[in-house]
């Protein structure tokens, strides 16, 4: 296997990511832009005519180009899974320097930006594996502002799923403005405290319009989006329809005195790309 | 309304900025984050003068070309984390414009009252769409103690916007409104 052929493959991924925003999620914004008025409109006007640029020049749409993150479903027989994170931690690098990305990790203690993208557990790879021998990443860059406004709740089993349903309307409500609305909300409920805020972000994962598979669920889902965008906060926080463009809920079996809900923002750069490497080392961008 | 306004501005165009009103700016803008305020806020001296510029609220993506920086992507980054300084900073240095995103407290709209300034929303994560209304990066500062997203980038740029006046002179603030 060529492993600088298979770097070149993840940096195009990264690039990906960071400069064209899947087709999903445009569409969920043309069609925002179609039902807003005045400055609700000029925000999303703004967003629209932003992708496009970055699209077309080839540069990062956001100068947040987020923590690198990345989920990765390792094939049981692919040839060269010792290697995989350190070819994955030195794509982040050359990306760092070729795309570009800014520079994004900093020292809790001492402040030092380490200027290539990684660090301590950066970055972030999970890993899930299945049968097989490709590998399939989905790089997912996530931006700080709507990260910030992640929140876990450690809910009395008590309130049920209409204290589910209360604790994230009034959360994102809070939010306000802050993670760049319209986001996409990702909820994790049960499991444990890190469990439930896992599987909201990989809740996230899911395409924008796509509703989970269990009806009641979707239900829960589509009431959360009306609700959501019934408070009238709207792009930017300015004012407008448009404060959601979907929620996404995972869940997992709970503790019986436990009801974790974890809550995971993205903004309206929802950054998602793919690719799958081969065995033999050839690889393709989605 | 919308206005198309040159920095440095006069205390009497600011105060005729309202909630809702749409604007473009052209002139010169520094960068300053949660570090840069504090660093301004600290210092006895620095080496430029924030009062005859428009704060910006950003941590750009820069790249050097030739020895020369350029901007890539230069949206805003989230305001209300400056809240713990602003007052502060609007009370030292005459800023008469604050841009950024997401809105701010208080501190800020009381400080935006009594030192005559606005405070205008772009659009976040409009990254390139901003790199393309700046002309000029004109200087930085504190590079290496700060880092790219943390130093002070001063920025000429022209019809920059549409900015949304979000927090005025009169007290009244978008948010607020939306709030109730």
């Amino acid at each position: 296997m060529n492993l600088n052929e298979v770097k070149n493959g993840i940096v195009r991924l990264i690039k990906k990511a960071e400069t064209e925003l899947p087709q999903d999620v445009i569409f969920a914004l043309e069609k925002a832009y179609k039902i807003e008025t005045g400055v609700a409109k000029t925000q999303i006007g703004a967003i629209l005519e932003n992708i496009k640029l970055a699209k077309n020049s080839g540069r990062p749409m956001c100068q947040d180009t987020g923590i690198q993150t990345f989920f990765v479903e390792v094939g049981a027989d692919f040839p060269n899974i010792s290697q995989l994170k350190d070819l994955i931690s030195d794509s982040v690098k050359i990306a760092t320097r070729e795309i570009p990305l800014r520079p994004n990790t900093i020292d809790p203690f001492s402040s030092i930006n380490h200027a290539d993208n990684t660090g301590n557990h950066i970055p972030y790879i999970t890993w899930d594996f299945t049968e097989g021998r490709d590998v399939i990443i989905t790089a997912f860059p996530k931006g700080g502002g709507s990260e910030n406004m992640s929140k876990l709740g450690m809910l009395k089993p008590g309130v049920g799923i209409d204290g589910v349903k209360d604790f994230v309307v009034e959360e994102m409500i809070k939010a306000a403005g802050n993670p760049c609305p319209p986001t996409v909300v990702g909820i994790g409920i049960g499991g444990g405290a890190d469990l439930s805020l896992k599987l909201g972000k990989k809740a996230l994962l899911r395409p924008v319009g796509v509703r989970h598979k269990d009806k009641s669920i979707a239900a829960i889902e589509e009431e959360l989006i009306k609700r959501i965008n019934d408070s009238g906060i709207g792009p930017m926080g300015l004012g407008g329809k448009t404060t959601v463009l979907d929620v996404h809920i995972e869940k997992a079996h709970r503790h019986p005195a436990s009801l974790p809900v974890g809550i995971v923002v993205q903004c309206w750069a929802d950054r998602r790309a793919k690719m799958i490497i081969h065995s033999n080392g050839s690889w393709e961008v989605k | 309304m919308e206005y198309h306004l040159n920095i440095p501005v006069e205390d009497d165009e600011i105060k005729k900025l309202k909630v809702g009103d749409i604007i473009y700016i052209s002139g010169k803008l520094f960068t300053a984050r949660d570090e840069a305020h504090h660093m301004i806020l600290e210092k006895d001296s620095i080496p430029f003068d924030p009062s005859e510029m428009g704060l910006y609220h950003c941590g750009p993506l820069m790249k050097k070309n030739n020895g020369k920086w350029q901007v890539v992507s230069a949206g805003p980054t989230t305001s209300s984390r400056m809240e713990l300084f602003e007052d502060r900073l609007l009370e030292k240095y005459a800023i008469k414009i604050v841009i950024g995103k997401g809105g701010m407290g208080k501190n800020t709209q009381k400080a935006l009252q009594k030192y005559i300034c606005v405070y205008a929303s772009y659009t976040g994560g409009a990254g390139a769409l901003a790199a393309d209304k700046i002309e000029e990066v004109e200087k930085v500062y504190w590079l290496d103690e700060l880092s790219m997203p943390e130093a002070v980038w001063i920025f000429k740029v022209k019809e920059f916007g549409p900015l949304v006046v979000a927090m005025d002179t009169h007290g009244n603030s978008i948010y607020d409104k939306i709030r109730k």
